[in-house]
């Protein structure tokens, strides 16, 4: 181990702190029993039977749920092509443009993407008559739009540190290029696609600007009702949804990392 | 003639799907991104040039046929001119900029540290580290920008700490300033400036810092004259991906800031879900993308180089 001075040592320390100190009270706070959020007065769960009780949230978070599923698994199929496209193919017709309108949505701000989506979407409502209206279908196609950027990104990634020498075997030894696609270069990169879907799946899950441009009438997300409830103020039933996010969350990162840690060993 | 083997329409499409197989899997995501996101802009771009009016959608069409068979092209140049009279949008441009500047500058110097220690510390280590800085990134922004409420409120956990310890007799008006909006920021970008720092710190050759020592540069000249210059892609990564989304925020000056925070994000989301002017929304969106071009190209050309430096 190299040597760091005490002062990178402390200013790491409070960094992290910095990052915790508001999760940490969030998950305290949907403990307690008193409707102010900020004041300990005892150990209740009730706020997690007030929020399992609430319709309007239970709904939000089934079609969110839906959302994401769908989304991710969409953005996983594109930007897997994506990356695969950009890594491996030398050169083609529309490389560089590829390339610079994959990673834009990673950076591009949320505002000009929900409303450029938007008026897309009206117009060619216009134009053909589809989409009919907003709802489900404008959200998941903006949302398979700015999630496989990220997965494109994570497996771009993987496909660089990937020894080409296997597929090149693979082809010599007369294999077709889907198969040696499916037989030799998805196995490989397996790991890249799992992070690529989760973390695609969470970020669906978590948008709020996109949605509310693309969303129509009947379509409330549940950053959406969030939004909405805490626009009018700190509610411990909030506290108690994070709280449930961050443990599903926690729980998910450590088994896949460790996962990922003994497929490495093996 | 030869006996052939009848070929079913199925298999004889399978077949020139195969032959055109290289440029069907580049059509899929390249024409996915054309008309999702590079269309939507050109589509932006035609309404900022549209007049407002009352119907649905709520803007005029560009293009008129007039009674005399004369095709009409109307471009509405008055949306730009707003933007520029009404001191609200130039003052609400600058100071989004202005903010973006210095919560990256204020993520970088909060970053750094931490991104170097993780770094150089042993591999164990550094895999929980790097696990908890993406961890925060993984639980719903939305919610960790609402616990800030909680905890910088007037009633909240620090002034309620601060008052208990008699440190303060009046609580401190926090929450709906500009600090508030800066803490938030920070906050929510923060992982976004530690892993491109880190990628680079990582790579740093350990016995240029040995070097220097040995020529009896103190840790301080070490520092300033290696191994800062060295990481400067890195710097440049993090900063562009911390600027260019905070520009355009919407949801942290919305929670945490006041009615006085102006940003550009909170502008354009303002004119068109409460003024439901679209072609003045357009125009925004098309002005911030402009002033986003410069940041964007730094960006690429910063990815590019440690792409490079990969290989």
């Amino acid at each position: 181990m190299k040597r760091t001075s005490w002062f990178v040592t402390i200013a790491t320390a409070l960094g992290f702190a910095f990052l915790y100190i508001p999760i940490i009270s969030l998950i305290i706070f949907s403990f307690n029993k008193s409707k102010l959020v900020t004041v300990w007065a005892g150990f209740s769960v009730k706020w997690y039977g007030k929020l399992f009780s609430d319709p309007q949230i239970l709904g939000a978070a089934w079609i969110s749920l839906k959302i994401a599923f769908v989304s991710a698994s969409l953005a996983l199929v594109l930007g897997t092509l994506g990356a695969l496209v950009l890594v491996r193919f030398r050169r083609f017709h529309g490389k560089s443009l590829l390339s610079g309108m994959i990673t834009a949505p990673l950076v591009m701000p949320d505002v000009i993407i929900g409303l450029s989506l938007l008026l897309l979407f009206v117009a060619m409502e216009s134009m053909f008559g589809w989409p009919a209206g907003r709802g489900l279908t404008t959200i998941i196609i903006a949302h398979t739009t700015f999630c496989m950027a990220y997965v494109a990104v994570v497996v771009q990634s993987r496909l660089i540190d990937m020894d080409e020498s296997l597929e090149e075997a693979a082809l010599d030894l007369g294999a077709k290029p889907v198969r040696v696609f499916f037989d030799v270069t998805l196995p490989m990169i397996s790991p890249a696609l799992v992070s690529g879907w989760l973390l695609s799946f969470t970020l669906s899950l978590d948008d709020l600007v996109i949605a509310s441009f693309v969303s129509g009438p009947g379509a409330s997300t549940l950053p959406m009702v969030i939004f909405s409830k805490v626009r009018l103020g700190v509610s411990p039933d909030i506290n108690a949804l994070a709280t449930i996010i961050i443990v599903i969350v926690g729980i998910g990162v450590v088994i896949a990392s460790t996962q990922m840690k003994s497929r490495k060993v093996s | 003639m030869t006996a052939q083997t009848p070929i079913l329409p199925v298999q004889a499409i399978l077949r020139r799907l195969a032959r055109h197989g290289r440029s069907l899997v580049i059509a899929v995501p390249l024409w996915w991104l054309i008309v999702f996101f590079l269309i939507p802009f050109a589509v932006v771009a035609k309404i900022s040039f549209a007049e407002a009016i009352i119907a649905r959608p709520p803007y005029s069409s560009l293009v008129d046929w007039t009674s005399e068979g004369v095709l009409l092209l109307k471009l509405h140049l008055s949306n730009y001119g707003y933007l520029l009279e009404d001191s609200l949008y130039v003052l609400a441009y600058w100071s989004s900029i202005q903010m973006a500047f210095f919560s990256t500058l204020i993520a970088l110097v909060v970053a750094y540290p931490m991104a170097y220690y993780i770094a150089r510390t042993s591999e164990r280590r550094r895999n929980v580290l790097l696990m908890l800085i993406i961890l925060p990134f993984w639980t719903s922004f939305l919610l960790r920008v609402y616990a800030w409420i909680g905890i910088l409120k007037t009633n909240g956990i620090i002034n309620n700490a601060l008052m208990s310890l008699g440190l303060t007799s009046e609580p401190f008006i926090m929450l709906q300033t500009n600090f508030a909006v800066y803490v938030g920021i920070v906050y929510t970008y923060l992982p976004f400036m530690v892993l491109p720092l880190f990628t680079n710190l990582v790579k740093l050759d350990n016995s240029l810092l040995e070097a220097s020592a040995d020529l009896g540069a103190s840790p301080i000249t070490t520092f300033f004259k290696v191994t800062l210059p060295l990481s400067v892609p890195g710097i440049i990564a993090g900063s562009m991906l911390v600027f260019i989304p905070v520009v355009g925020e919407f949801v942290i000056p919305a929670l945490l800031g006041g009615p006085d925070t102006l940003m550009i994000g909170k502008v354009l989301w303002g004119e068109f879900f409460n003024n439901r002017d679209w072609p003045v929304a357009s125009a925004v969106a098309i002005v911030m993308l402009v002033l986003l071009i410069i940041p964007i190209m730094l960006l690429r050309n910063a990815q590019e180089a440690s792409a490079e430096a990969a290989r």
